[in-house]
């Protein structure tokens, strides 16, 4: 089985604005490679500053990766920036979902024509189509009709985020970046979004890449997944092989971090060894 | 509250107490209107004791951290008794109030950016509490404080400004400046929400040694079960801006006697296992959206007839406290519903 999804020897350096270290950079992906199989979910779990985001925003096309190839069905993608037909083009095989639903969708638009907008310029003219459509859209995302006229204002967390989700199948994409699409939502709500997200990808043949910092969310969503640190993959497997079986200290320090009964919380050892530590990290 | 013998309430009554909340109810101006968000919260914690108040959003949490420490915006209404050490606080004067905030509580709140000035250095923050000392006991003071909460360096810290330090820096900033002017009550309204689990760990460590050290009560306020269970001795559920369920924290993990609280374990995915999970309908409501019957009814997938229209009182199986009419009944069958998932 080919790969859907393509990445190879993805590496990005952001200049640092401070004149001091201009020269060096700062290496937010470090040449990192992976597939993901049509209908497959890959994780990629890391603490700030560990690039997981960069990752997820080259992917979406919304970044420019210093070097590094991404391909998609075989194809490889050309490198930015994109002319508009291309653009569209890129965007009916990759979408994403941001994590926070009331800053990802426009306030002053309604549900449905925030839907609308995005059917409009993949898929044309007859109205009557696109309205079907979007009765489509919200009931596959756990909503319906009633939230049509409706704002995000006057929705609740976990409807917002069906909305996003929504507005990011409107385009009928192949690919799903999730962006920490669970980690603002509360823990009864983010149940819901996890068992939709679950079912829209066996219904649709979905390949998910799922990008969160939260390893039991991890283990439910995602058939593989990357361990990062400072922008380096510290280890790639099998998901319940990987968070069952860690081979990777850094795997097992992040899975010891996790509160549970009987758990006491441990200083770190040797301090100041992650990445982010001196300064704040990005998100 | 009525003048009648008062019914269980939330919290083991360990002598001595230290801050009991007895019937508080709390009215916001939302939407130009008054609206209750907190109703008939009864706690009682005992002094060097750790209690978590865990919640989703709008359960009224957060509001009731807030009016331990009377920190509530002007316009709210608060009815029922709030007392520390036997005092009340809703009664304090101004002077007796500023000393309360500053000497005998300390907050910890989640994100420690928004809560530090920016233009103050880290030395001027932490000493906040002690500035009637003389300037260079005021130093040692600090430098003592961050040394204990593990800060390397701290005599240069002392000097740097907010911006200059990481998230699980500065929270360890706000740990020492709370803890400095030696109080005996710790607020912490989700202190490790905005770290990394690497990083909350760390934090968790500090605060755990500090209450040790010095035998601080805790009142630890976080959406997070498992790690309320982890870090406290008891644990109050809030829902719609009441107390749904009471325990010892490992009891109240292993066998949750309220359908909200089997609820919050079962949506909660783990790593250790895949599972669907099994979700509430429904979202989280206020306290003000509630109906006359139980605040969790709508959502509950046992409710009756009688838990749409009776509000149930708090009432007390073996060491937990339920509000549940169906709290017998169901007694061990919520416990299997989880064992399945």
């Amino acid at each position: 089985m080919t790969a859907l999804l393509e990445v190879e020897d993805l590496h990005k350096v952001f200049r640092v604005p401070d004149g001091k270290r201009a020269s060096h950079g700062l290496v937010a992906v470090d040449r990192l490679s992976f597939d993901v199989p049509a209908g497959g979910s890959l994780a990629i779990v890391g603490e700030s500053g560990s690039g997981k985001t960069t990752t997820a925003r080259i992917i979406a096309g919304l970044e420019a990766p210093s070097s590094g190839l991404i391909r998609i069905d075989g194809e490889t993608r050309k490198p930015l920036p994109w002319a508009r037909s291309e653009r569209a083009r890129y965007a009916r095989q990759v979408q994403m979902v941001y994590q926070d639903p009331s800053t990802s969708l426009d306030p002053s638009q309604t549900i449905e024509s925030s839907l609308d907008e995005v059917l409009r310029c993949h898929f044309g003219r007859n109205r009557a189509a696109r309205n079907r459509r979007i009765s489509e859209l919200l009931d596959q995302c756990g909503l319906d009709d009633r939230h049509r006229r409706r704002r995000p204002r006057s929705l609740s967390g976990g409807e917002r985020q069906r909305a996003a989700i929504a507005r990011a199948l409107a385009a009928a994409p192949r690919i799903v970046i999730l962006d920490e699409a669970v980690s603002a939502l509360d823990v009864s709500i983010q149940a819901q979004i996890l068992n939709l997200l679950a079912s829209l990808r066996s219904a649709l043949g979905l390949s998910y890449v799922f990008i969160s910092h939260d390893l039991g969310v991890v283990r439910q969503v995602s058939d593989e997944c990357i361990v990062m640190l400072g922008g380096v993959a510290v280890e790639t497997g099998r998901t319940d092989d990987v968070l069952t079986e860690p081979k990777a200290d850094y795997t097992r320090q992040l899975l010891d971090a996790i509160p549970r009964p009987g758990w006491t919380p441990k200083p770190r050892t040797s301090p100041g060894h992650t990445a982010g530590s001196g300064q704040p990290g990005r998100g | 509250m009525t003048a009648s013998a008062p019914g269980p309430s939330h919290g083991r009554e360990v002598a001595p107490c230290l801050l009991e909340l007895g019937g508080l109810q709390v009215e916001l101006k939302i939407g130009g209107r008054p609206r209750v968000v907190v109703q008939q919260v009864s706690l009682v914690l005992g002094a060097g004791q750790t209690m978590g108040i865990v919640g989703e959003s709008g359960s009224g949490k957060s509001v009731t951290a807030r009016s331990i420490a009377r920190l509530l915006p002007p316009r709210a209404r608060v009815a029922g008794e709030v007392r520390f050490d036997g005092e009340p606080v809703w009664a304090m004067n101004r002077a007796r109030l500023r000393r309360y905030r500053a000497c005998d509580i300390g907050i910890i709140y989640q994100d420690p950016r928004a809560h530090v000035n920016a233009v103050h250095t880290v030395g001027d923050f932490v000493t906040e509490g002690v500035r009637d000392h003389p300037p260079r006991e005021r130093r040692d003071l600090a430098i003592s404080a961050l040394q204990a909460v593990g800060i390397p360096d701290a005599e240069r810290r002392l000097k740097q400004y907010p911006h200059q330090l990481s998230g699980g820096l500065l929270q360890r900033v706000m740990i020492a400046a709370a803890t400095l002017p030696g109080p005996r009550l710790l607020l912490a309204d989700e202190p490790t929400t905005a770290l990394d689990v690497t990083t909350q760990s760390e934090v968790m460590a500090v605060l755990a040694e500090q209450r040790q050290a010095r035998q601080l009560a805790m009142v630890f306020i976080t959406h997070d079960l498992d790690l309320a269970v982890a870090v406290t001795d008891t644990i109050a559920v809030m829902y719609a801006g009441t107390i749904v369920e009471t325990g010892p924290s490992a009891s109240l993990h292993e066998c949750a006697l309220h359908p909200y609280t089997a609820g919050l374990l079962a949506a909660r995915p783990q790593p250790s296992r895949v599972a669907r999970l099994i979700s509430i309908p429904g979202r989280p409501i206020a306290a003000y959206e509630s109906g006359p019957g139980c605040v969790f009814a709508g959502r509950c997938a046992h409710a009756q007839q009688r838990c749409l229209e009776v509000r149930p009182e708090p009432r007390q199986f073996g060491s937990h406290v339920v509000s549940c009419h169906r709290a017998g009944e169901l007694r061990g069958t919520l416990h299997e519903a989880l064992e399945r998932a």
